[in-house]
């Protein structure tokens, strides 16, 4: 099997593994908005919680293995890793620009307002902006080598720049909630909430998979086309 | 150990005699740095902002924008003839190259940021002499911290199609930590507030400055692997 059809190949098991999350993302929506009882002081607001704090943790994640794959990268120069370091952004930022959006349409209802400089806002925009300097970046490069290093090195100091600004705006006032999953103790979250929320993590996690796969596939199948073209060029 | 030093040292001097016989971009900065603070002066309502409330903020974007001019400059020099091959030819290591361009960077952002000191006391009637000890040292520690990611991220920027451009956007985000911690700090000088009041600040300043001047030293290698 040539590089081409390989890659091909994987492209249509991403697609399918992305019909599968959006199934079960419909599945999240129908057991959020039927099957769990509405939050006592927030009522039908609160339900976009479940989409909201999902979508939070996939950002970070994103970001996370962005991270990750750039040291590797830089002890290995395997360019797959690059590929894979460069999707996983490309997703992530649909997902932060997704709680982007979502939370202040949730902040409106219940806060009052559309935005506000609060700490787990103000960390959300900055990871924002990273993501997009790393997309920039990569777009401002021609080199391949030298696009993979580059973005590799932003990529680990972005990583290491997170914690500080969560720091940095922990120290201004947070309104955000507190923790009612992820803390000592028992979670304080009911029940059927809990189990839809983690339901929708679980969900939320697998179709990011899914699209980091894909869109994977799509770099792998781009780059074996262009040594294909390149060797057609020398024949 | 010597060798390195002794070429980090050969670098900054040749970037700092280069900017002290043609001083075009200091000039530039300084110049920048003055009509800056005085543009701030109509940014606010002198009837009901009172210029002390202002004033910290007013002196970090001022020092951060003029930085900025000077940082793209440290690689955008080497571009030129492609002085750079040269430099990297040479028996200096990699490391020492960063190191030079920093101190180099450090020396040039360090005098605007002393001759722009006093100019932002008198227009904006700050009494800076009272606290001048405390100030400076989180002048030296915030001008380390950013002007050390800002070395690494201006000589990627220089290589890259947007050019002087880039540095902005890879550069800003980076800002937000020792800056943030720099106006707190500063405004809690000049408002007379005991030292506990900006423990956390300062930590988290130091902390900042350790951890990235620790990473921009070992990742600056990769950025002008040829």
């Amino acid at each position: 099997m040539t590089p081409i059809e390989s890659a091909e190949r994987a492209l249509r098991r991403s697609a399918v593994w992305i019909l599968v999350g959006l199934l079960l993302l419909a599945g999240v929506y129908v057991r959020a908005l039927v099957f769990t009882p509405a939050e006592v002081t927030q009522g039908l607001a609160q339900k976009i919680f479940y989409i909201h704090a999902p979508s939070a943790w996939v950002a970070f994640l994103a970001f996370g293995i962005v991270g990750i794959a750039s040291v590797v990268y830089l002890f290995l120069k395997d360019p797959r890793l690059d590929l894979f370091a460069a999707s996983s952004a490309e997703v992530g930022m649909v997902f932060t620009t997704e709680v982007l959006i979502t939370g202040p349409i949730w902040g409106k209802t219940i806060w009052g307002t559309w935005w506000t400089w609060d700490a787990r806002l103000t960390l959300t925009l900055f990871l924002w902006f990273v993501m997009l300097a790393y997309l920039i970046l990569r777009s401002a490069v021609h080199d391949p080598a030298q696009r993979a290093r580059y973005s590799a090195v932003l990529g680990i100091l972005g990583a290491l720049l997170v914690p500080f600004i969560h720091v940095s705006v922990y120290l201004f006032r947070t309104l955000h909630p507190l923790p009612v999953v992820l803390k000592p103790g028992r979670p304080t979250l009911p029940g059927a909430m809990l189990v839809t929320l983690v339901g929708s993590f679980l969900v939320f996690t697998g179709f990011f998979a899914a699209l980091l796969s894909y869109r994977y596939a799509m770099a792998r199948l781009a780059d074996a086309r262009a040594l294909a073209a390149a060797e057609r060029d020398d024949a | 150990m010597g060798d390195f030093l002794r070429a980090a040292w050969a670098i900054a001097a040749k970037d700092v005699l280069l900017e002290f016989r043609s001083r075009t971009a200091f000039v530039s900065a300084l110049v920048f740095t003055a009509l800056v603070l005085a543009i701030f002066n109509f940014a606010r309502d002198p009837t009901a902002v009172s210029a002390m409330d202002l004033a910290p903020g007013i002196l970090w974007i001022t020092f951060t924008f003029a930085a900025m001019l000077g940082l793209n400059r440290a690689f955008a020099l080497e571009r030129e003839n492609r002085a750079l091959d040269g430099l990297l030819l040479s028996p200096a290591s990699r490391t020492a190259i960063y190191l030079g361009k920093v101190v180099a960077n450090l020396v040039f952002v360090g005098s605007v940021e002393a001759i722009a000191l006093p100019l932002f006391a008198l227009f904006f009637n700050v009494p800076v002499l009272p606290v001048l000890g405390p100030l400076v040292l989180v002048i030296a520690l915030a001008t380390l911290g950013f002007v050390a990611v800002g070395t690494l991220m201006s000589s990627m920027a220089v290589n890259t199609r947007l050019a002087e451009l880039m540095l902005p956007v890879l550069l800003l985000p980076f800002l937000v930590p020792p800056v943030t911690s720099a106006v707190q700090i500063t405004s809690r000088l000049f408002a007379g507030r005991p030292f506990s009041e900006v423990t956390a600040w300062l930590r988290l300043l130091v902390a900042y400055d350790i951890i990235f001047v620790a990473a921009c030293v070992i990742f600056f290698e990769s950025t002008i692997e040829e």
